[in-house]
């Protein structure tokens, strides 16, 4: 057996440690699609953390119909608030779900509906400030039953 | 294809200022387009409701792009401040072009 050097074991530790930090990203197409598509929304702009709450069940029985609740943290008035909230499903055959549009008469900028799970995965929303600013968050779902037919 | 219909929960009176909650679903089996014909194996055309207004005195207050994701039944809750009496307008719009419409009256004291 070769001796391994310092150097070559830190050269590994490193491109391991990239490969976690991408891993994500690669889990499966599926989520690169997703990635895709959030993408387009921002046009390529990171965005922050915060800010947004998506609410579902840790675990949903029925694929066919899962609640959603959507709530964004904004005063709402003329000049300060949310413009549209893209949601997306790794893990689905097509990763668009909906998007919301909201207005400074929305009030508050809240929203719920129901949506199909294939499988157990991660749902993400995104949403455009009307600055400019983009706020993501993500969630993870698992599914019992799948609900995106035959 | 059973003809689609709206309901709509809306308060019919609010006091100025106040945030109303509306929900508002309508029937609709929202074919997504993947699913295949068990006896041909042909895929089902795709037949989804894809775009849901609520507008209030003629303004857009809330709106959805919807892809064949949301569930049959589309669901939607979403809110409002209530600055002026007037009316409500919702409208689905889906794959065939068909639209289908409701209206609500909103009383601002």
């Amino acid at each position: 057996m070769h001796t391994i050097t310092r150097r070559q074991l830190l050269a590994v530790t490193a491109a391991t440690a990239t490969g976690l930090a991408l891993s994500p990203n690669f889990a499966s197409a599926k989520a690169e699609d997703a990635m895709a598509v959030l993408d387009k929304f921002t046009g390529g702009k990171a965005p922050a953390e915060g800010k947004v709450t998506l609410k579902m069940p840790e675990i949903a029985e029925n694929g066919n119909t899962v609640p959603l609740s959507i709530s964004v943290d904004s005063p709402m008035t003329a000049d300060n608030y949310v413009k549209r909230v893209v949601i997306v499903a790794e893990g689905n055959p097509r990763p668009e779900v909906a998007t919301l549009h909201f207005s400074p008469k929305s009030g508050v900028a809240e929203a719920s509906t129901r949506m199909r799970l294939a499988k157990t995965q991660n749902v993400v929303a995104l949403a455009e400030m009307s600055d400019g600013s983009f706020h993501m968050v993500k969630r993870q779902v698992k599914v019992t039953i799948g609900g995106c037919g035959g | 294809m059973a003809k689609s219909k709206p309901r709509v929960k809306a308060p019919k009176t609010a006091g100025k200022g106040d945030i109303v909650t509306i929900k508002t679903l309508i029937s609709h089996k929202m074919e997504t387009g993947l699913r295949k014909d068990k006896k041909t194996g042909d895929l089902i055309p795709r037949q989804i409701i894809n775009k849901f207004m609520a507008k209030f005195n003629g303004e857009d207050v809330f709106s959805v792009d919807i892809d064949p994701a949301i569930s049959a039944n589309p669901y939607f809750q979403f809110s409002m401040k209530a600055e002026e009496s007037g009316e409500f307008e919702f409208i689905w719009v889906d794959d065939s072009g068909d639209t289908y419409s409701k209206k609500s009256a909103l009383t601002v004291n």
